[in-house]
């Protein structure tokens, strides 16, 4: 090592820890791999570095996916576009590995290089490689092929095209059902590439074999390339080949493969375009919303406001509408869930009439829910009913609701309705709120779990963000002011809490005239506990208010504190005291 | 096991192999009885997991350059039964797949016992086991571990000094720690001392040499049973497999042990409504969306995954109608299905009870196709098996890969073949003892002890 000049040494270790026993040297080392080829230059990266690593295929996993990762930017390290097909190699031996992840960052790596090749390289040297994989002994390899034609076909001259097509189509064919999966998980990339006249024929025949596997894991793979070969074909074409299919896996005997068309329906739909969409599809998603499994009609669910906006209203009133209804009540809460998560965006679609005769009852019954995940959807989305039906009616039903989930036993159902409360009291306007939600604001800061009496402190100061500090002085300040003498310590230091978050947005003046006193106050409680929390709170009020309370209000109670019998209180009131001195001082 | 005859010509048995052979006198250790055996579906591979979490992988001693000289594999199938080319195993490594852990919310201990072995889709040269114990499912890589050996050197002056860093940086180092953790482990061979000056290419032809195979932990699918695993299956579609214990059955994909998906739930809300239980459930070996299980009552079910995601309901059920006739007190204890396997035609099925084992085709749900009995002359004795918890002994069948035998055990050491097609009282009782060529002699009356009893319970036929 004596003959290594000074600055290569970290350069050497690096080369060294690549052949490490440790496989976090080795991992840290191909992370580091640019570096590496930065000291070597160019020549010896591709005559060197790259062949090494091609050897060393026989590693870890994470190695493994390290490297395939950091070579698909390594184009400019072995000097540039023209020599970047001496990366090919390594990462052909590592699209044919057994772990998935590597191989998927390895054809991803490909990929990426591929895309930069040119032409002339792509015919020698690319194509060849997806040819090699392609008729590769292990599955794997051929998996990885599949995700390669995209960037190989657009190159080849007229005969390869031909080749390739011909190849892909016995890649849909394989005997392993992980090569039909990846076939047809990426026919639509690269159906993208091939020519239109080729698309109607070589093409649409591979869809339809894949569309007929007995693999359920296959067929669903296809529903996917149905949206993607649609927007590719013209639209007589596409409704002649993709409409049919369509309709036939939504009524497929394996609830996965309907459940991805129920899933896919709106891109599907696109596809169609909106005259067989009226025609077709409709009636599909019909079905898929009457569906005898769960899983399927939690999917068509959730899609129902995006498939009415492409229909039009009466069509969606006259053949959507009840199977909505029908939903509103489905035996699975979770399919009401779904529901209740989009049926407010139904509104403005159907107009107000629709909506009040309609869709109101059904919003309702949701409200109305036994399960507070439907309760909780509805109410997160009130702000687009609010604009077509108004406040009045909805506040009427809403109440009622709101306060049954503000007191519901499970406490995350109560954490996630205080969430909404700022947003609820925007919407809903200062009257509303002060007569009947403001008691369960101040109900919120003596609940029995610590997580929701948070809650309720920071509810309040986002409602004195939202409505000002002259509303809050009166509706909030006085209220909690009065909590401060509650005889459980617990609930004491929840308004301290609520006062060091008030103080803030209420301003120096209110601070001063009305929180401080109260703090000073509970710096003489009996309970450790809250002592040293007066401590925090002070620290943290301190810089609102003027230099002259500071001086003649808070720091003689931290000196007091100070004196403390209890260490932390000691502890916190000097930490006060030292902050308050570097303010001073600056 | 292997079958070493056609269908047409009679079955002749011969002893083949025997592991793990005692030294007279040495006591039989509790760990070392074998729980589970599976052939790999090559039938190149053989692995025996055992009670103190242990898998044994026994691997066909025919150099893989032999078979590679023959150009199918039905050449290689018709030398099998060729007296000389009987394929005998060789062991090949073991790992320790399970460890005895402890619940401690439900304060009960978790036996590293391995209850099954599957075999995953091997993949050039790696070996994918799935091992389960009673809660925890393991996928462990099996890697050959090659070691290279460079043979010959060729040195050629280098330009730059910075050059050794490739090529004397490796040799060192492993020359220092010659351990095999690194799977890609250089030898050194003498030529080193030859080489008198350190600037030299590496331009070293490199062999690789056999080396010992590594297994590695791929995948844990832990806490998803509350009850003890009695199966795991593969689906046809190479990417999920099933796993059921008591009363559940989860869906697994192979690349996501976080999360599974509850395909079976049969447990009452109440644990005092308990009737039947779960124990042993299978993929269909073609069709993806079929299972079987069968359960405690004697029935099979049949469930295709596409109607449902939850198959609790709408499954077939193949029930041996007549086996309700006289009862008897024992009835119900042995109309209970201890294993179910699929034959390969897709259509049939096999079922062992503690009594029968039964063929079933899948179109007929009344009546088995065939039964076959095993051990009739335990009938009179059944009130004493009671008595000694004998009854409840649960044993294993399987099918040769054509189908046209399936193998069963029984006590005192016997294993029994059927052919297909015999009557019940038909096929071969085999005895599998240490001694190759004793005389077989059968002991009907006398349950023989032993840890041959297990190991009978877990008979496999070579596909």
């Amino acid at each position: 090592m004596s003959a290594v000049d000074e600055p290569l040494y970290p350069i050497a270790l690096l080369i060294d820890e690549l052949k490490n026993d440790d496989i976090q040297l080795r991992l840290n080392s191909i992370r580091r791999l640019s570096t590496i080829a930065r000291a070597l230059g160019e020549e010896r990266t591709r005559k060197e570095l790259i062949p090494f690593l091609s050897e060393n295929n026989d590693d870890d996993d994470e190695v493994l996916l390290a490297m395939a990762e950091e070579l698909g930017v390594f184009v400019s390290y072995v000097g540039g576009v023209e020599h970047a097909h001496v990366l090919l190699p390594p990462l052909e031996t590592l699209c044919t590995v057994e772990e998935t992840c590597v191989r998927d960052r390895a054809v991803e790596s490909l990929c990426r290089i591929g895309s930069q090749m040119r032409e002339n390289d792509l015919v020698d040297c690319f194509i060849p490689l997806v040819k090699r994989l392609a008729a590769g002994e292990w599955f794997t390899a051929r998996v990885s092929a599949c995700g390669l034609f995209h960037i190989a076909y657009s190159s080849a001259p007229e005969m390869l095209k031909t080749e390739l097509r011909s190849i892909y189509s016995q890649l849909c064919q394989d005997d392993m059902p992980m090569v039909r999966r990846s076939a047809a998980s990426n026919l639509g990339k690269f159906a993208a590439t091939v020519e239109s006249s080729h698309l109607k024929t070589d093409i649409m025949s591979i869809f339809e074999d894949l569309t007929r596997d007995d693999q359920d894991s296959v067929r669903l793979l296809a529903v996917e390339s149905c949206a993607a070969l649609g927007k590719l074909l013209e639209p007589q074409d596409c409704v002649a080949h993709i409409l049919p299919v369509i309709v036939n896996f939504s009524q497929d005997k394996s609830w996965r493969v309907r459940y991805m068309v129920a899933n896919q329906l709106y891109e599907l739909c696109e596809a169609v375009g909106p005259e067989p969409t009226r025609m077709e599809l409709v009636p599909a998603y019909v079905r898929l919303l009457r569906d005898n499994e769960a899983e399927v009609r939690i999917a068509a669910a959730g899609k129902v406001t995006k498939f009415c906006r492409i229909v039009n209203p009466d069509l969606a009133i006259q053949n959507i509408l009840p199977c909505v209804k029908e939903l509103s009540s489905d035996s699975s809460q979770h399919v009401r869930s779904a529901l209740a998560s989009v049926i407010m965006g139904m509104a403005p679609v159907l107009g107000k009439d629709a909506t009040i005769d309609q869709l109101l009852p059904i919003f309702l019954s949701l409200l109305k829910d036994e399960f507070p995940d439907v309760r909780l959807n509805i109410i997160s989305k009130l702000d687009q009913v609010n604009q077509v039906i108004g406040i009045d009616l909805l506040s009427q039903s809403l109440l009622p609701a709101i306060v049954e989930l503000a007191e519901d036993r499970h406490w995350r159902v109560r954490l996630a309705i205080i969430e909404y409360i700022p947003l609820l009291a925007s919407q809903l306007g200062v009257g509303f709120f002060d007569d009947k939600l403001g008691a369960l604001c101040m109900q919120w800061l003596q609940d029995k779990v610590h997580a929701i009496r948070e809650a309720g402190a920071t509810n309040l100061k986002r409602l004195a963000e939202e409505f000002g500090p002259v509303w809050a002085m009166q509706h909030i300040i006085p209220q909690v002011l009065e909590m401060i003498n509650n005889s459980h310590y617990l609930y004491r230091m929840t308004i301290l809490r609520a006062i060091s978050l008030l103080a803030p947005v209420m301003g120096p003046e209110i601070t001063s005239s009305k929180l401080l006193p109260a703090v000073i106050t509970a710096s003489k409680d009996r309970v450790p506990n809250i002592k040293f929390n007066v401590a925090k709170v002070l620290q943290s009020i301190f810089p609102i208010v003027d230099q002259s309370v500071v001086e003649k209000t808070i720091r003689p109670c931290f000196v007091e504190l100070s004196e403390d019998p209890d260490v932390d209180v000691r502890y916190f009131s000097s930490q006060g005291l030292q902050a308050i001195d570097n303010v001073m001082m600056s | 096991m292997t079958f070493s005859a056609d269908s047409l010509t009679p079955l002749e048995w011969k002893f083949s192999q025997v592991f793990g052979e005692r030294a007279p006198g040495e006591d039989v250790q509790e760990g070392d009885v074998i729980t589970t055996i599976g052939f790999e579906k090559s039938g190149d591979y053989l692995a025996v997991g055992d009670r103190s979490g242990r898998v044994v992988i026994f691997e066909r001693s025919e150099s893989k350059d032999d078979s590679l000289l023959y150009d199918s594999r039905k050449d290689l199938e018709q030398l099998d039964f060729a007296p000389a080319r009987h394929p005998t195993f060789q062991y090949k490594t073991e790992f320790q797949s399970h460890e005895p852990e402890f619940d401690y919310l439900k304060s009960v201990e978790i036996e590293e016992r391995i209850n099954k072995l599957k075999w995953c889709a091997t993949h050039s040269g790696l070996l994918f086991i799935l091992s389960a114990n009673d809660k925890t499912i393991k996928q462990w890589k099996v890697k050959d571990h090659k070691v290279k050996k460079v043979k010959e050197m060729s040195p050629i002056p280098v330009l730059c000094p910075e050059n050794v860093l490739l090529a004397e940086g490796s040799f060192t180092n492993e020359e220092e720690s010659p351990s095999i953790a690194h799977s890609c482990h250089l030898e050194w061979t003498e030529k080193l001392a030859q080489n008198h000056s350190p600037y030299q290419d590496t331009h070293a032809r490199i062999g690789d040499i056999e080396g010992a195979s590594r297994a590695r932990c791929r995948k844990v699918y832990t806490h998803a049973h509350d009850f003890s695993i009695n199966s795991i299956s593969n689906n046809s579609d190479g990417e999920t497999f099933i796993s059921a214990d008591d009363l559940r059955i989860n869906l697994w994909n192979l690349d996501v042990s976080e999360q599974c998906f509850n395909i079976i739930d049969m447990k009452p809300s109440s644990m005092e409504d308990l009737t039947e239980v779960i124990t042993s459930a299978e993929f269909h070996p073609a069709h993806c969306n079929l299972l079987a299980y069968s359960s405690s009552r004697g029935l099979i079910r049949l469930a295709d995954m596409r109607q449902a995601a939850l198959c609790d309901h709408g499954a077939r059920i193949l029930q041996h109608g007549e086996s309700r006739g006289p009862k008897s007190f024992f009835t119900e204890i042995i109309t209970s299905i201890s294993d179910i396997k699929f034959l390969n035609d897709g259509r049939h099925l096999i079922s062992r009870d503690y009594m029968t084992l039964k063929l079933w085709d899948m179109n007929m749900d009344s009546s088995p196709v065939a039964i076959f009995k095993i051990h009739e002359y335990l009938r009179p004795k059944l009130p004493e098996l009671y008595n000694n918890d004998c009854i409840f002994d649960k044993f294993e069948c399987c099918t040769s890969g054509d189908g046209l035998h399936f193998a069963t055990g029984s006590y005192s050491n016997l294993l029994r073949v059927f052919p297909d097609g015999v009557g019940s009282e038909g096929g071969v009782i085999i005895g599998a003892g240490t001694t190759p060529n004793r005389p077989f002699i059968v002991f009907l009356s006398s349950r023989a002890g032993g840890p041959f009893t297990k190991l009978l319970q877990g008979i496999e036929d070579h596909p």
